[in-house]
């Protein structure tokens, strides 16, 4: 099982200092929210976690071999040349899982369908069921519900809460909601306005998921940082 | 577009193709000169060719030198393309090369290979392929410079490796590319196919052209070109129009 291991002391883009100071690690079982606002560096660090970047002051990698990733991008990037299904054969998401995730996604009547015919919406949870049905030894997602409407946000949240208990792997998910973030993660990393900084690493206590009043203190808790501008 | 808009376009071609039959006829009968034959003569000689054999004998030879030198130049400059765009140092070292192949004259490059490799079919074939060669991967390289770097970097995440890379994602992408290199590659390479022949082959379109220059026959080479002229349509309209139909399907 693998782990992630970031400790950054800079990275900078065009010049211009992206990332401050972070170190955190993620470990083989674990999903941790990072938020803050944004612009801040979020999708950034994920690129760096993708192995897409590896110019960077410190290090961001994996413990032991590099493991098979599913990636959701903050844009679908979906091929718009291959059907629904096409585009989950293609990045290996084919199969049994692939079918069942498309049934829960409410996608199986589009597996025909042109990727190019999706709506934005349809085309953010195939992005999601492509990375969640690989069988990934780590996920990385960046805003993966944006642009939902509430009801498929219900949904596609739900949908992550089982593969959790299925396959639990690695996951880093990226938001800038608070409440998402302590219903989803094990631990929450807030991010200061770039070049971002650590500001708290908190884990979210198990009752938060059984117990909405734990769960609205913790977010409480965190917006107290989230507020908080770098000094 | 409506059936009923679609079907007076169709009827405004095929009338601007009889006006122009028309005005060619017209012309031809005041001239009155076997040197400017009206459009009948020049049909009636076109059959004839046809039904000596002649005119498909030759056709069918220059459709075949046609095909191998399109053949070779598409495989070939689309490789090229594709190494030029993808990588930088590749594009660098052969930039110069490229760029004096575009600006050879056809004539220079027909007349050297003749020269060097004597008036066979493969110094032919390869004089034809050279030409059309640098133009198809000018623009297979645009094509390649101009993919969706996302698309890529997505392909990158999930591991897609390199065949799958190509096939999925970058090959799609440049079939507008392709298309074009395609279409002008066919109006260029039998043009260039019939000066090949016309200098160095004894057979082919090219060849009867010459002949029938030097009889001043210009119904045998209005007729030659006209064969030409509608064989190179019909390809487009029953091959290309149809595969990029195709290949565009999934566009909304």
């Amino acid at each position: 099982m693998t782990r992630l291991i970031v400790d950054i002391r800079e990275k900078r883009l065009a010049g211009r200092p992206v990332l401050g100071p972070i170190a955190f690690t993620v470990d083989t079982q674990e999903v941790v929210a990072l938020v803050g606002p944004s612009g801040c560096g979020k999708s950034t660090l994920l690129r760096l976690a993708a192995g897409l970047d590896r110019e960077v002051t410190g290090t961001v990698r994996w413990s032991g071999p590099a493991p098979r990733l599913g990636v959701v991008f903050q844009q679908p990037r979906l091929l718009p040349w291959r059907t629904v299904r096409q585009n989950l054969d293609i990045a290996g998401a084919g199969g049994e899982e692939g079918q069942r995730l498309l049934e829960r996604l409410g996608l199986a009547a589009k597996a025909d369908v042109w990727a190019s015919h999706l709506s934005l919406g349809m085309a953010r949870r195939l992005a999601l069921a492509r990375a969640l049905a690989m069988d990934a030894q780590a996920l990385l997602l960046d805003e993966p519900f944006a642009s939902l409407d509430e009801a498929n946000q219900r949904l596609a949240r739900a949908v992550l809460l089982e593969h959790r208990l299925r396959r639990p792997t690695p996951t880093l998910l990226v938001t800038h909601d608070l409440a998402e973030a302590v219903a989803l993660a094990d631990r929450v990393l807030v991010l200061s306005p770039g070049p971002a900084r650590l500001l708290v690493d908190q884990p979210v206590p198990d009752a938060a998921r059984t117990d909405a009043a734990v769960a609205a203190e913790t977010v409480a808790a965190l917006r107290v940082w989230s507020g908080v501008s770098p000094v | 577009m409506s059936t009923a808009v679609a079907k007076r376009a169709w009827l405004i071609r095929a009338l601007s193709v009889l006006v122009l039959l028309l005005v060619w006829e017209g012309a031809g009968r005041l001239a009155a000169s076997p040197l400017a034959p009206p459009a009948s003569a020049v049909l009636a000689t076109l059959g004839r060719e046809v039904a000596s054999g002649a005119l498909p004998h030759h056709v069918g030879i220059t459709l075949a030198r046609v095909a191998m030198s399109f053949v070779l130049a598409m495989g070939a400059g689309t490789a090229l393309g594709l190494a030029m765009g993808w990588w930088r140092a590749v594009d660098l070292w052969l930039d110069s090369a490229l760029l004096l192949l575009l600006n050879l004259p056809a004539l220079v490059l027909i007349v050297l290979l003749y020269v060097w490799f004597g008036l066979t079919e493969a110094a032919a074939i390869t004089a034809v392929a050279l030409n059309k060669l640098p133009t198809t991967a000018v623009t297979v390289r645009e094509g390649v410079r101009a993919l969706d770097g996302d698309l890529l970097e997505m392909g990158r995440a999930y591991r897609l490796g390199r065949a799958a890379t190509l096939r999925h994602i970058v090959l799609p992408q440049l079939q507008p590319y392709l298309f074009a290199a395609t279409r002008s590659g066919l109006s260029l390479i039998w043009k260039i196919v019939l000066v090949v022949e016309l200098l160095g082959r004894s057979d082919g379109v090219g060849f009867q052209i010459q002949v029938y220059f030097q009889l001043f026959d210009v119904a045998h080479i209005l007729a030659y070109a006209l064969a030409f002229i509608l064989i190179i349509q019909v390809i487009e309209w029953a091959a290309l129009q149809p595969l990029e139909r195709w290949a565009r399907r999934w566009r909304v």
